[in-house]
């Protein structure tokens, strides 16, 4: 496992979403109210770029008539046949049991610990003053 | 190890298919409203914009999009350079048929003059797109076939328009579709079907069309969910229609394609029919053979939607009722409910009925060498 620099904060606003290749792997980093999630670009389904979707809400009802609308935002919603998962978790909601978006830790950490390590960052130009959005791989 | 940023990921970077495939069902659009024009009368472009395009249901732009996804489509569909989902040849190439290594594309156009209650406007309309299928789509590449689009309600001028594509290798099928006027095996369209006959190629049935009718035999449903369900419904009257008045047994060389309403209720509508079939055989004597038997040996059906049972024992034997010769395989690029042809089709299929299901059985039916 290795912990990446994907971007300085200040890059990936709430409701901003960053797509990656890291080491060959499709990913797609949210913003979601100044929380950062990753989930793999590749729908559990049948193989759609996932995060191109649109972040939904979350639609429940406990009863026919009665309908909560939740989660504003933190849902993704398949490009293709519009499977649903929570951005937080990558839990689907169609199959929960047996499907799953993959899901990758994300942190954000001051740039004077990301100069130290254990981090890779090629591309991307470090300074101790900012802070930077870190995935774990 | 490099970490690389991107704005946005290809979107038609897919998993890839080593082996040639055909795709039965694929829905070219126009780009720009106005761009039929050219293969128009200038009286049409007049009236188009005077009256209008009058259909047998009461909206005037016709079904209301978006249906789960705008214009029912990939949200990952749209060209680069403008226009709706499908209306662009080089993205289509970049996202589908260089990909999934598609050797047999086969267009069904959905936005065509069928179901305008304007004849004389609806056949001018499935001309025009039958030219413009030409020089947009298949001239420019040889992988993709066209279908020969017809003013359905309307069996002569129907039959003239089919007679005048007679050996043109640009087309490989007619193209009707579900919802109709009337139940598709009545007489008012058999003169598409003698036509299709006469120059050898199958009628195509799509899901979808304007008949007036609501989509269900009791009424307009609640939901887009009991729409997509509600195909099957549809396509179950046309077969049983084409079935019982006796289409297969005056047009005994006539093949038909059920395209995109699935497949998994043909065993059950062929073991009703047959046994209603025992005891009212005297409604229908001009039927020579068990309806089941019409069933499995006219029709063949395209995959998308591929029915997806718990278990896939139950695909199977569902498949092997229909037979594995008459299933073709189909996308519905660009429209959401698009199929992967790499994870359409379970483990356990032999290799002969692998590459039946994927191209076999589409060169044969389509005559593509
Ligand atoms: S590929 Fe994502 S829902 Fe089917």
């Amino acid at each position: 496992m290795a912990r990446h620099v994907i971007a300085p904060v200040d890059e990936l606003p709430p409701g901003t979403r960053k797509f990656l290749d890291i080491d060959g792997r499709p990913i797609a980093i949210f913003n979601i109210k100044g929380e950062f999630f990753g989930l793999l670009n590749r729908c559990p389904h049948q193989g759609a770029a996932l995060c191109e979707g649109p972040l939904i809400g979350l639609a429940q009802s406990s009863d026919p008539g009665e309908i909560e609308y939740t989660k504003l935002g933190e849902i993704i919603r398949c490009p293709w046949h519009g499977w649903e998962f929570d951005i937080r978790t990558g839990q689907s909601y169609c199959d929960p049991k047996r499907f799953r978006a993959r899901a990758y830790p994300v942190n954000v950490e001051p740039g004077s610990a990301v100069v130290k390590g254990p981090y890779v960052a090629e591309t991307i130009a470090v300074s101790v003053e900012s802070d930077y959005v870190v995935v774990d791989l | 190890m490099n970490v690389q940023f991107r704005d946005r990921p290809d979107p038609s970077a897919p998993v890839g298919v080593k082996t040639a495939i055909a795709d039965c069902d694929i829905h070219p659009a126009r780009a720009t409203a106005d761009e039929l024009y050219p293969y128009l009368a200038k009286r049409w472009h007049a009236h188009i914009e005077a009256y209008g395009k009058q259909a047998y249901h009461g909206m005037m732009e016709g079904p209301p999009y978006p249906k789960a996804q705008p214009n029912a489509s990939r949200r990952d569909a749209w060209p680069p350079e403008g226009g709706p989902q499908g209306s662009s040849l080089s993205f289509m190439q970049k996202q589908l048929l260089d990909p999934y290594n598609v050797a047999l594309g086969v267009l069904n156009p959905l936005a065509s003059g069928q179901g305008l209650r304007n004849q004389d406007l609806a056949g001018a309309i499935c001309t025009a797109i039958n030219d413009w299928q030409i020089e947009k789509w298949t001239s420019k590449d040889k992988r993709l076939k066209a279908s020969i689009i017809v003013a359905n309600e309307d069996g002569p001028t129907a039959a003239t328009e089919i007679r005048k594509r007679a050996g043109d290798p640009n087309f490989v099928q007619v193209l009707l579709l579900s919802r109709n006027v009337e139940p598709l095996g009545q007489r008012r369209y058999w003169p598409i079907y003698e036509a299709a006959q006469e120059i050898g190629l199958p009628v195509g049935v799509h899901a979808f069309g304007f008949g007036g009718n609501p989509l269900t035999p009791s009424g307009w449903p609640s939901f887009y969910i009991e729409e997509m369900v509600g195909h099957a419904q549809c396509q179950q009257t046309a077969l049983a229609s084409l079935v019982l008045e006796g289409v297969f047994e005056r047009y005994p060389d006539l093949k038909m394609v059920m395209i995109e309403a699935g497949f998994g209720w043909a065993p059950s509508l062929g073991w009703r029919l047959d046994k209603n079939f025992e005891r009212l055989y005297s409604e229908v004597p001009h039927l020579k053979r068990k309806p089941s038997e019409y069933i499995r040996d006219h029709i063949w059906w395209t995959t998308q939607p591929m029915e997806d049972p718990e278990r896939r024992d139950h695909l199977f034997q569902v498949i092997e009722w229909i037979g594995w010769d008459k299933l073709l395989f189909a996308t519905d690029y660009p429209h959401w409910d698009f199929d992967e042809p790499s994870r359409v089709l379970p483990a356990g299929v032999s290799d002969a009925n692998r590459e039946a299901f994927y191209l076999g059985n589409a060169k044969k039916l389509y005559g593509i060498s």
